[in-house]
Parts: structure tokens; sequence; C-alpha cells
């Protein structure tokens, strides 16, 4: 059966949860090979192992924290020489895409972006992609080389298939480019507690409604009643009322999650492209003209400042 | 010292209107208004910012890809301040896929002659984002993308890149590329006066023969990825909205628990 190489998004070891969604697809057309690198790189084996990859190769050169991007091109390039694969699976991160993308050139191949679903064809395997803001959906498939397919968060379930998982160190020689770009410092994020907002299974979003930084309180406790993600609008962002990691929309991030919360949210087409693919859409708003509600399940026309407490206080009532 | 800049923009429909695909399965461009990409006004603003603020003399040139209407773009960012424009078009490039665009950049702007590259972060119809690494990688030169603050100074581009677990200071040498998100700062209105200029200033027009490109190299017979089918999403099926009467969020929470998210 063909090998499927698998790129495996990791913090020091722990594997995030796309790279296992990615695990799920990648057995639909042949077998995953894994290949993780950086501090930690060997210890993501065991997990992935449990989750289908027959092969987990791995590589740590100070280099890959060092430096940006290019190596870790240079690494996956090395893995696919090494393995020859029949398609080349990639998270959708902002760092994985551009891994993705010179690679393709490299090697010769389509690349294919933000993928929310994989499945084998006669041709290849085939990718669905969402177009203009989600309002279509596009079947593709990689037609030169050996396709290059990223795929984004939520995409798959994460199954168990246990497979040996046999670590193979990667031999990598860095590229003359590898060193262009160099990481001078490095800031890490603080982290909230919550969910990561493209992974998590139930977003909760304010927009201008909220009306202030101070205001997003009571849309962070809704979010943790619901051990729910944070998103903000673009007009959240900007007037710098939320961090820009957490703005939904086609310059933020695009979520698709079991339920989606927009409170004081109209809908913009800005705002739809990031959010418009999630299974239940909930939203609360005072204009009962909001575009938003053209896309919801269960809307509330009302005070955001009344009705989101309310639904607060009875959420964490019934979960006792 | 001198200091070259060529800024590549797309010529994008308007993602407010009503926005489709063709009988070949290409964006329709005919049906729906175009502009610069909202994402690209950064760049443009961007390169004003490094020649306001440089010693060096520096020399703004717009870049695109595209059909004849694609000058409303190139015009747009004159009107903003760019020195000059290019424009390669030729009947052969429809249908061209990222690979297939980001060779003809390459080209383009290696024959432009250039020290330093700006990108938007992606485009707003393709929303791809992977034209920036791509074109780094053709060009051979240190990419330093996805920027929420850039400088550059003594031959050195610097600038932050805020990614999902940290932020982190970015360093390289010239000849370099970048590309700059839509934090990077807001983008200037063209003013009278430059609209004005802008009507002055020089647009090049290039065709692949100029750029030594084979037709087969671009276009959709030669693009790298092929699109099977384009279906519109089904509209959402409308759901129950109902008016706060003092019980709203009990409500929500009912239909929450109902659906088994409580």
């Amino acid at each position: 059966m063909a090998e499927v190489l698998v790129y495996v998004d990791h913090v020091d070891g722990a594997v995030r949860k796309p790279t296992l969604e990615l695990l799920t697809l990648a057995r639909r057309i042949g077998e995953p090979v894994a290949v993780a690198l950086g501090a930690g790189a060997d210890a993501t084996a065991a997990v992935l192992a449990e989750h289908g990859a027959v092969k987990v190769l791995t590589a740590d050169a100070p280099e890959f924290a060092e430096y940006l991007v290019v190596p870790k091109v240079d690494a996956l390039q090395a893995a696919y020489d090494a393995v020859s694969p029949a398609a080349v699976l990639v998270p959708s991160s902002a760092e994985g895409k551009e891994i993705a993308a010179r690679l393709a050139v490299r090697i010769g191949s389509g690349i294919i972006t933000d993928a929310v679903d994989l499945e084998a064809g006669d041709e290849g395997p085939v990718a669905t992609q969402s177009a203009f803001a989600a309002s279509f959906t596009t079947k593709s498939r990689v037609s030169k080389g050996t396709p290059v397919i990223t795929v984004k968060p939520n995409s798959a379930p994460v199954e168990a298939a246990p497979a040996a998982g046999a670590v193979e160190a990667l031999a990598v020689t860095f590229g003359a480019l590898a060193t262009g770009t160099k990481v001078t410092g490095r800031t890490p994020r603080e982290s909230t507690g919550r969910p990561e907002l493209t992974e998590a299974a139930i977003v909760v979003s304010g927009g201008r409604g909220v009306n202030g930084a101070e205001n997003f309180g009571i849309i962070e406790e809704l979010a943790d009643s619901l051990g729910a993600a944070v998103g903000a609008s673009r007009a959240a962002v900007d007037a710098g009322w939320y961090p820009h990691t957490n703005q939904v929309g086609q310059t933020g991030k695009s979520v698709s999650p079991q339920l989606y919360i927009a409170s004081g949210i109209s809908g913009a087409i800005q705002h739809r492209a990031g959010m418009q693919t999630s299974k239940t859409i909930v939203a609360i708003n005072k204009d009962a003209e909001a575009p938003i509600f053209d896309l919801v399940d269960y809307g509330v026309v009302g005070d955001l400042f009344a009705v989101v407490p309310q639904l607060t206080a009875e959420i964490k009532a019934r979960k006792g | 010292m001198s200091l070259r800049i060529v800024v590549c923009v797309k010529y994008v429909p308007d993602a407010t209107g009503d926005r489709q695909f063709t009988e070949d399965l290409t964006v329709n461009r005919d049906d729906v208004d175009g502009l610069l990409s909202e994402l690209d006004e950064y760049a443009v603003e961007q390169a004003l910012q490094i020649s306001e603020n440089s010693d060096d003399d520096v020399e703004i040139t717009v870049l695109t890809v595209g059909p004849e209407d694609a000058k409303d773009a190139l015009r747009k960012a004159l009107s903003m301040g760019a020195d000059k424009a290019i424009h390669v078009e030729d009947d052969d490039l429809h249908g061209t896929d990222v690979m297939g665009t980001s060779l003809v950049l390459a080209k383009a702007i290696e024959k432009a002659g250039y020290d330093l590259v700006i990108t938007g972060m992606a485009s707003t119809d393709g929303t791809m984002g992977v034209l920036p690494a791509i074109l780094a990688e053709r060009l051979g030169v240190p990419q330093a993308t996805l920027l929420s603050e850039v400088k550059v100074e003594d031959g050195t581009v610097t600038g932050r890149r805020d990614g999902d677990s940290a932020s982190e200071q970015l360093q390289a040498s010239l000849p370099a590329l970048v590309s700059v998100t839509d934090q990077s700062g807001e983008a200037r209105y063209p003013s009278f006066k430059g609209i004005m200029a802008a009507k002055k200033k020089p647009v090049e027009s290039w065709d692949l023969e100029d750029l030594e490109i084979e037709a087969d190299e671009v276009g959709l017979e030669g693009s790298w990825t092929a699109v099977d089918s384009a279906a519109q999403r089904p509209a959402r099926t409308a759901g129950t909205i109902v008016k706060d009467e003092g019980e709203g969020g009990k409500q929500l929470a009912e239909f929450l628990a109902g659906q088994k998210f409580i």
C-alpha cells in the first residue's frame, strides 16, 4: 500500500489534534508515515502510532527553532525523498501552509490548501474546499506531481487505529536558504487555559455590540461555562477590545466548530467567511435585520448584556 | 544607495458582490466589480512607509498579473504613491493557478530588478496565502512573512511575526521577500493630488514572451491542480428566531440542551 507523509504539528512532543485528524484522512489513501521535527520529536511517536502511523521519521537540530520555515522544508523534502509517498498532508496552520507550498515547488507538484475533507479517487486524492466565504464547495485534485495538501482543523474525526509507529532518524542536510531568515526573538503567548480557537468544539465570539474591552468578560464567562474558545469579529479586534489571534473571519481564523455562538456580531461577509461552515450557529443581536440571523439555527433578538449572562447562569445551573 | 521595492498586487472580484464560478470552473471576473485586493493595500502602504522613513533613494514598482481590468488595481496603488507599474497580461494566462502565477511574478520581478519584494498576506478571492512563500522559494531569497511590523535599515529587513503560539522577531538580509498582515497599519486613501499624479505615472505592459515563459507552463491547461466541481452551498435552513422578552437566555439554553451541547 502506498505511503502518505503526514507532517506533525506538535509542541515539545505534545501532538496537536489537527495532526491526529490528518492521520484519519491519510489512512483513507494509504499508510501514514509521520514526520516530526524539532525538540521533543521522538516523544510524538506513541500517540502517532496509536492513531495509525506505521513509521515516525524524526529529526532535531537548532536550525528548526532559530530560522524561519525553510529548515523544516529541507527536512520534509528529505522525508519525501526517502519515502516517495503517494501524497503529502500538512496541517493548515500559517506555518504549515508555507512549508507545504515551498515543498510543492521543489518537488514540482501542485498544491491544494485548506481542504475540509479528503477521499481516495481514481486520479489521486480528491480534496473538498470551501470558496468565496464558504458560499461554494469545490472538489479538486492535484494534477501534476505528488499531491501536497494542507487540511484545516476539524476536518475529520480523531480515530484510534494502532500501528507500529517505528521511530526512524531522518537525515537532513540544510541548504543555503535554510539560514536566510533568522528568528532573533520569540515571546510565547500566554495560555488562557481555553481550547485553541481553530480546534475547539464550541466557539463563543463577540463583536461590535460587546462595546468595549472591559465587556468581553461576559463573553469569556459564557465560553468557560461551555468549555469553549473565545473569538472576536474584526470590528472588535480593530477597536482593540480583543487580541488579533482570536479574530474569526477572512483575515483571521476560519473555524468550523460543532457550535458557534455569535454575540453582538452583525455577520458581514468578512466574518461569515470564517465561521459559515460551523455545524450549529446561534446568534444574539439587538438588530433583528442583522445578516447573521440568515445563518442561524437559533437566534435571539435582544440585548446581549441581558441575554448572555442569563444564558451563562442557566448553563451553570443545568451543569450543576 | 538606492532601494528597489516591488509590490505584488492582485485585482480581485469584490467580496461583497455575488461571486460565482464560470463554466470552466475559474473565478467569474466579468459579472462582479473588481478592485485592488484589500490585503494588498497594506503591502503598498508598508512600501510607502519604508520609502518615507528611508534616507535612500527608494523606487516603488507595483506589479500585477491579470486581465485588462487589473490596470485599475495598479492605478489605485499608483494613486496611493507608488512610482511605476508593470502589468503582465496575456490571453494564455486565463485559469493559471498559484504555481503558474508565482512563476510569472518571479520572472517579472527578476526582469524589473529588486532589493525587496512586498506582498499582502493572501488574496481575498483565492485566499490560499501561500504565494509569498512560493515566490521566495522561486526567487531564492529569504522570506520574512506575515509581518505585523516591518522595518528596513542598512540592507536588512526586520519585523514581527505574530503566530498562534508565539510572537517572533525576524531578521533577513536583502534581497528578501516580505508579506505583511492587515495588522501592519491602516492603508492610506489616495489624495486628489495622488489620483491626478497617478495618471502620468508609467505603466509597462509585458506578455509571456517578454518573460520567456511558454504558454503551456501557465493557464488552465498548464495548471498543476484541477477543479472537478464547484457547487453553491445550500442556503442554511431558516432557524428559529425569538425576541427576548426577558427569558431569551433561558430559551437559548433550552435549545442548546436539546442539541446536547449542555
